[in-house]
């Protein structure tokens, strides 16, 4: 049979590039556990996020000017005059914080289903790298619309450097290029943020799933699903990569995206919080703001920085905040991976954590007070506690049998869309009104559109049982 | 654990609710922005013009931005809010130089196109209202919200003087505001007059706030649809996995 023209040309490059292998190893027969719950939806997410800060920071490149005589202007310019310009700069604005969102319960899935435990150390690895990275990029990317805090947020970050002992001084002039950050040290950001950054961020993003890919992904039970697998060399509770998770994905995009959306079309700033309101004022070298925060996406280690007396113990406390992170494959000694399976004990440290990162990142918004700088100095002990207490207490806590095979979870969305037609019927159902006595010879039953105030509440509680249910 | 993770929800709300701003001495009141508010945006620009744009720019504004976002004819914004001379092209620059304004104020009077993005507006609205005599400073006046400014009150003719009296509570001082010769307008018309002004000053900070607004309706509610519309897709797709 002869072939037409398109499948002809179609085949030409198959034969020469292996698209059908790479598109089955890592889509069609690329095997996932089927027991993926919410925390799953962050990985393809940053992706996305990726994607609309590549797209939207090129656009954004072509009317920005890195100069700081020019900067601020530009930026202005492109919020005003460019058409859909405001739109792309708020979705790059937003995005990036969007991005720390995401990645930051990404990285906290993989902590809670201990995701980075062999054989998956490489992968928490690459994926921390990736965090640095991303550090790195959001730190010069801030600097780029000159800005006030753009302007001294760099300047005491830039400084940390000089706190180093002998070569310190050096340092920080050869990362500035300029004894204070000048337009040299604008004209390098915008180069590290545009070209050096991104590319380096690609590469590890390539490498991250690779790595997963040749191991496979984990799952909230913290089982290993290729143990258990059918004639055929299948997992028995894995399932296609695509088609199941890549419209389950596309849910999550469109949830994700609402939230996006609402953000950039309602409250671009905010509150201060994705942007800062001193960042309208064009930087001053003159004159110093008052309070200098930085993003909240790097307040938890800022407030490390402050919470530690001295200079150069506060940049090693800062930088050892996320070299921990790294260590953390070889510091939990426990082989059980999911918080599902894991002990009192653990479970609590990590509770703890959560409340030390939370409340450090508040405390880096706000001014050191003593008292705050008080709380800021018991939480940076538990957090750095959590961590390297771990080889102690992970040996020590009691841990559950971990099951054979993924157990069913039933989902909240399927409770609640189990229940909702049910208080819809017990709503709007009409139902015959009791009939008065005299009336009901010649008129029959009445009827009436009105809820039965029992049997609504029935329904609701059955629903909040059930949703509790599943929270347990 | 996912009671744990609720926990969790429930401390990000807690942090969150607390706020950017560091809590300020003087309690602001409240602005009535109106972005749609044409008329008031109108009034506003013509203040503007009449009593800022002697010594404040707002340079990334020009006055046919005016004209076409308030959909007022190009002649009509001419002769009414842009100085006399002044193209439809200009943008609002004020007349007075970097020299002469530091040798007057001190300073150079920073350019208002983004004030009230980095004040707020409330801030700008209390800060116009709570001018009172001082005698200690140059231009015989100081500022509750903004102590030792270097702004004369531009206002003082509207709104008349006001002197500050410090009450004495269980609580500590706190300084109260009174009126003490009238200005030309009355306190109602006055704080009008000071709100048009701010709401101006906002409308500039970001001209496009009312078509990214009324665009953000359409998204949403597109996005609404696409994701019942995957929901439905993943739900069928996932039928035969259990």
């Amino acid at each position: 049979m002869k072939l037409n023209r398109f499948a002809q040309s179609g085949n030409w490059i198959l034969d020469r590039f292996p698209l059908a292998q790479l598109w089955n190893d890592h889509m069609a027969h690329y095997y996932a556990p089927k027991n993926f719950n919410i925390w799953y939806f962050f990985g393809s997410l940053a992706l996305l996020v990726m994607v609309n800060q590549f797209a939207t920071g090129i656009l954004l490149t072509m009317n920005y000017k890195p100069d700081a005589k020019l900067a601020f202007d530009s930026v202005e310019y492109i919020m005003r005059d460019v058409n859909w310009g405001w739109l792309i700069r708020y979705m790059h604005s937003t995005g990036a914080s969007a991005f720390f969102i995401v990645v930051y319960l990404h990285m906290f899935r993989g902590i809670m289903y201990g995701s980075f435990k062999q054989p998956r150390e490489l992968i928490w690895i690459f994926g921390m790298l990736i965090f640095v990275c991303l550090m790195a990029e959001a730190f010069m990317g801030y600097l780029l619309p000159w800005g006030q805090m753009s302007y001294w947020g760099a300047q005491v970050i830039i400084s940390l450097f000089s706190a180093i002992p002998v070569i310190g001084d050096d340092l920080s002039l050869w990362v500035r290029g300029d004894y204070v950050v000048s337009d040299a040290t604008l004209n390098r950001f915008f180069a590290f943020h545009v070209i050096a950054v991104p590319l380096v961020l690609v590469m590890l993003v390539f490498m991250h799933i690779v790595a997963l890919h040749e191991v496979g992904s984990n799952n909230p039970d913290g089982i290993d699903i290729k143990k258990l697998k059918d004639v055929n060399g299948i997992p028995l509770d894995g399932i296609p990569f695509h088609p199941y998770y890549t419209v389950k994905d596309l849910f999550g995009v469109g949830v994700f995206l609402i939230f996006f959306t609402t953000v950039i079309f309602y409250m671009p700033e905010m509150g201060g919080y994705f942007l800062e309101h001193a960042n309208f004022i064009p930087a001053d070298p003159m004159k110093t703001p008052e309070h200098i925060a930085p993003v909240w996406y790097f307040t938890p280690f800022y407030a490390i920085l402050r919470a530690i007396p001295d200079k150069f113990a506060g940049v090693i406390g800062m930088g050892g905040a996320i070299v921990v992170l790294f260590l953390l494959p070889w510091l939990d000694r426990n082989p059980v991976r999911s918080i599902r399976y894991r002990g009192g004990l653990y479970k609590k440290a990590l509770l703890l954590f959560i409340i030390s990162f939370v409340s450090l990142g508040y405390l880096g918004t706000q001014p050191a007070t003593p008292t705050a700088t008080l709380f800021a100095r018991i939480f940076t002990a538990v957090y750095f506690g959590f961590f390297l207490l771990m080889p102690l207490y992970t040996r020590w806590e009691k841990t559950k049998p971990v099951p054979k095979r993924v157990t069913d979870h039933h989902s909240l969305l399927e409770d609640i869309e189990e229940q909702l037609p049910l208080i819809i019927e017990e709503m709007t159902e009409l139902k015959p009104d009791r009939p008065e006595i005299g009336d009901a010879a010649f008129r029959g039953s009445f009827y009436s559109r009105r809820a039965k105030l029992g049997g609504v509440r029935h329904v609701a509680t059955r629903l909040a049982n059930s949703i509790k249910k599943s929270l347990d | 654990m996912k009671t744990f993770t609720n926990t969790l929800l429930l401390l990000l709300l807690l942090c969150l609710s607390f706020g950017a701003h560091a809590a300020e001495q003087v309690e602001l009141q409240k602005a009535n922005i109106n972005p749609n508010d044409k008329a008031s945006l109108l009034r506003g620009a013509k203040h503007f013009v009449t009593y800022c744009l002697g010594c404040h720019s707002a340079k990334y504004m020009r006055y046919l931005r005016i004209a076409l976002d308030e959909h007022v004819d190009e002649k009509t914004v001419l002769r009414d809010i842009a100085p006399e001379g002044a193209s439809i092209y200009d943008q609002l620059k004020s007349a007075m130089n970097k020299h002469d304004a530091e040798k007057w104020f001190g300073t150079q009077p920073p350019d208002l196109s983004l004030i009230s993005r980095s004040r707020g507006p409330d801030w700008l609205y209390s800060y116009l209202k709570s001018y009172y005599v001082d005698a200690s400073r140059p231009f015989g006046v100081n500022n509750l919200v903004f102590p030792d400014t270097a702004m004369p009150n531009p206002l003082w003719q509207q709104q008349g003087e006001q002197h500050a009296e410090i009450r004495k509570t269980i609580w500590g001082g706190h300084t109260e505001l009174e009126l003490v010769k009238p200005g030309v307008l009355s306190e109602h018309e006055f704080d009008r007059m000071v709100n048009d002004l701010v709401n101006f000053l906002d409308y500039v900070g970001e001209p496009e706030k009312v078509n990214r607004e009324s665009l953000g309706k359409f998204v949403l509610l597109f996005l609404l649809v696409f994701t019942v519309i995957a929901y439905l897709l993943k739900k069928e797709y996932w039928r035969d996995i259990h």
